[in-house]
């Protein structure tokens, strides 16, 4: 009795308390609630090319140009555009109707602006304005770029998909030094970002911009028409991946952008989530060389490591279910057009023989490979162990050391000999949007003491990436990839361990997720508000 | 007694002095760069090292530490490398979720522990006894993080009754207040539970074997009488002790449930700026932590006053 009268009270009193809390739950807006990879801390996507800011940069910016699911550069702002004779003038037209969140005009300035800072600060955006002589305004909506030589980067440089991406900004806003961080948000992209609900590490809020205009082309993965069928995006910060998946299970979240991989099983068996191949291009685990020190100074000492090494074996430790990785020895992804074996075909297939043979010839003389281990980040950790097993069977010597991913990023920026606080190797992942040609991947980049850290520093490859940069056939292109890929063979500055893929997590009534190489919410539904 | 309080008041001085030096030079010993977390995988050197510039990390250990202690001093917490917000605004935001967590355990840690462990004391030897130290042992053997998964799983993913995650500010409703909080604090309070409900049995059993209980009794005091107004009354001491010392610990220990719950406060603060070594951060909210300490004993210190009278400073 005295048992079924304190249940009635419970129950009331956990209905008076639902009831008190459900004015805050109901909301007659259509909103997503998402879980990205990381909580969004700076707000300026050229300044840095950290992922989640590029993510956050494609809801609040447009670009002039776009990649289509083919790996095509497509017009996205731009209505058209053409090129002189002879390759050295450009001239591009913006659509009618484009405007920025304050409701001004986007224009011919903005542009010019803000191709000047990105690049100033992109990889590929620095090579590209080598080329650039001019950069002229024709009118409100016309511009041109005069080049000193021609150059097929022009759109692959400006529909670049992932970081930088040539966001538009206003002209006040892009006249920002590339230096510093700009402090106005206004983009003219499908989302508007509510600064004044911007909590750092609880959520960023996006909503519906009313005036964006999209193209009239389907979508298809960064390119064509950006129809924003929501009306307000949620990006929570969550930092526990199970607390994530028992939130999307109970529908308070409806989107994971990063699941990990160990809770994908968990999320299958649920009978009201879906997992969606969203990014089919997928990831590459990348095996970097310090070609500073002994023994990775000696290229064929790092061509030793092209044979020993196989691509099963770390995929299988670290993804394991072969649904979410590929063997693929092509640098410049899989399934991307400058995709190619040359050079590979031999190698990463475990051919210890080879590998000791190269060894010798390279004269190793046992000294310690000091290799940096990542033990926070669940894709990383079990990359080094297998590399250092995969090396220690050819005779090699392996100092594994293990550190949080912060220690290790700031240790491999240090030059010094790796028993002074250096480092010899160290395994990283990259999107495979950053990689598709040698300009773009900056593990490619050999000019000693610009190229990124490793600093691999080779006339050959830089003379390559410059051909590859000045060509404007498609297929003459391919063959220079070709050619930097045999170089990489020769003189490799980096492993390519093999591509994966990291599904989405979402609630079955979310439909309509574009696959491409970067979460963006347009085209994107909910079933039930 | 006046003379003692600005003593004690004092001496915070050179407590956060030592503590601001220590998370200072610990900070700047740990492996990591902030620069290189800010700008990206793809970064370049020359960018990296424009970044550390900007942050002032190419100066010299000593001169950091100088420009920031003066800043400290007026009470400028910096700004945080990464948010480009004031530490103190930061911390503002952060605050009430971690003091509503910690205020609500500690309530519920006492309301329920010292019954329980004045009662098991009062009935030593018998089946509730037995039961409170039962629990007593699961409570500290169980890690917090397993406690809310499974709460979690039955009461939110398998019954629906209560939120898996979030918070909701004060401000925007007691009732959302509450009821999103009720599952983390039930989590953190069962270790409380546990630790206060075996201190206070063993603090009422020692007090049950005094005396002035005998003479209560042979009065003919009635048993609940006796508990309360002379056994409870003078165990207080030690339970107080701990209840304090747990409201500090909780308030700088509430990382993991934090995280489960995924709740905004400092702990979460705390561990983010650590992991991104985000330095101006770090080094207020560790100081913000050495304060509370420091605070909360001297409140306990004080609270012995009222409890006891026999104690004097």
């Amino acid at each position: 009795m005295l048992l079924e009268s304190t249940r009635k009270r419970a129950t009331v009193l956990l209905a008076a308390a639902i009831c008190l809390a459900a004015p805050a739950l109901a909301n007659a807006q259509t909103t997503l609630h998402a879980v990205m990879q990381s909580d969004l801390k700076i707000l300026d996507p050229i300044w840095t090319t950290a992922y989640i800011v590029r993510n956050y940069g494609y809801m609040v910016y447009d670009t002039l140009f776009a990649m289509d699911a083919k790996g095509d550069i497509k017009p996205q702002m731009v209505d058209t555009y053409s090129v002189s004779a002879d390759n050295l003038t450009w001239t591009f037209t913006l659509r009618d109707g484009l405007l920025f969140h304050d409701g001004a005009p986007v224009t011919s300035e903005d542009c010019i602006a803000s191709i000047k800072r990105w690049g100033a600060r992109d990889a590929v955006g620095q090579m590209l304005m080598t080329f650039v002589k001019e950069m002229k305004v024709v009118d409100a909506k016309t511009f041109t770029i005069s080049l000193n030589a021609a150059t097929g980067l022009m759109l692959q440089g400006l529909g670049k998909p992932s970081s930088n991406p040539a966001f538009i900004m206003p002209k006040r806003v892009a006249d920002t030094p590339p230096n510093e961080q700009i402090k106005d948000y206004i983009g003219s992209g499908p989302f508007v970002f509510k600064t004044d609900e911007w909590k750092p590490g609880v959520k960023a809020v996006f909503v519906k911009f009313d005036k964006y205009k999209p193209r009239s082309e389907p979508p298809s993965a960064m390119a064509g028409g950006k129809v924003v069928k929501l009306d307000r995006v949620e990006w929570i910060v969550m930092t526990d991946q199970q607390t994530a998946v028992n939130a999307l299970k109970a529908g308070e979240i409806d989107f994971i952008e990063q699941p990990s991989i160990d809770l994908l099983p968990e999320i299958t068996k649920s009978p009201d989530l879906k997992l969606v191949d969203g990014n089919p291009l997928g990831y590459q685990y990348a095996f970097r060389f310090n070609v500073l020190h002994k023994p990775f100074d000696n290229p064929k000492i790092r061509q030793a490591l092209l044979y020993a090494f196989n691509q099963e074996d770390f995929l299988k430790a670290t993804i394991g279910d072969p649904t979410y990785y590929k063997e693929c020895k092509a640098l410049f992804v899989c399934g991307m057009p400058f995709a190619s074996d040359a050079g590979m075909t031999d190698k990463l297939e475990s051919n210890f023989k080879k590998a000791r043979e190269l060894l010798k010839e390279g004269g190793y003389d046992g000294e310690p490979v000091v290799l940096l281990q990542s033990t926070d980040l669940g894709t990383l950790t079990n990359l080094a162990p297998v590399a250092k097993s995969l090396m220690e069977k050819i005779g090699m010597k392996v100092d594994m050391q293990s550190m949080d991913w912060q220690t290790v990023v700031a240790r491999r920026t240090k030059k010094d000999a790796p028993d002074k606080g250096g480092w010899n190797a160290m395994l990283t992942s990259w999107v495979a949007a950053d990689i598709l040609n040698p300009v773009s991947s900056a593990f490619v980049n050999a000019s000693c003491d610009k190229a990124p850290f490793g600093w691999p520093c080779d006339p050959e490859l830089e003379k390559l990436r410059a051909d590859f940069a000045r060509e404007i056939d498609p297929a003459k292109q391919k063959a220079i990839v070709d050619a930097v890929q045999v170089r990489e063979a020769e003189y490799p500055t980096y492993i390519n361990i093999g591509q994966w893929y990291q599904p989405y997590a979402m609630r079955k009534t979310i439909t309509g997720v574009i696959a491409a190489p970067v979460a963006v919410f347009w085209n994107v539904e909910k079933a039930g508000g | 007694m006046l003379m003692y309080l600005c003593r004690r008041i004092a001496a915070i001085v050179p407590v956060v002095l030592i503590v601001g030096v220590l998370v200072f030079l610990m900070l700047r010993l740990t492996p990591g760069d902030p620069a290189a977390v800010i700008a990206g995988n793809s970064a370049s050197s020359e960018d990296i090292a424009q970044i550390r510039s900007q942050l002032g990390l190419d100066q010299p250990i000593a001169a950091q530490f100088f420009i920031w202690a003066g800043k400290m001093v007026v009470g400028d917490f910096g700004e945080s490398f990464f948010y480009k917000k004031t530490v103190a605004s930061l911390i503002v935001d952060r605050l009430e979720p971690t003091l509503a967590l910690a205020v609500l355990t500690i309530i519920l840690a006492t309301v329920i522990s010292v019954p329980l462990g004045a009662l098991a004391a009062y009935r030593q030897g018998s089946w509730v006894d037995r039961v409170v130290m039962g629990f007593s042992v699961l409570g500290f053997s169980a890690p917090v993080f397993v406690i809310g998964y499974l709460l979690i799983y039955v009461f939110s993913v398998k019954l629906g009754w209560f939120p898996v995650q979030g918070y909701q500010r004060l401000s925007d409703g007691f009732g959302g207040f509450i009821y999103r909080l009720i599952l983390p604090s039930i989590t953190l309070s069962i270790v409380y539970i546990a630790l206060l409900a075996r201190m206070t049995r063993t603090s009422v059993l020692e007090v049950l074997n005094e005396d002035y209980v005998r003479t209560a009794r042979s009065k003919g005091l009635s048993s609940m009488k006796v508990l309360v107004r002379h056994a409870l009354r003078n165990a207080a001491v030690p339970i107080v002790t701990v209840i304090g010392v747990s409201i500090a610990l909780l308030i700088s220990g509430v990382v993991v449930t934090e995280s489960v719950f995924n709740i905004p406060g400092l702990g979460r603060l705390t561990v983010d700026a650590v992991l991104a070594r985000d330095y101006p951060t770090v080094q207020a909210v560790v100081l913000l932590f050495s304060l509370t300490y420091v605070v909360i004993n001297l409140t306990i210190d004080l609270l012995y006053l009222v409890l006891d009278p026999r104690i004097r400073y």
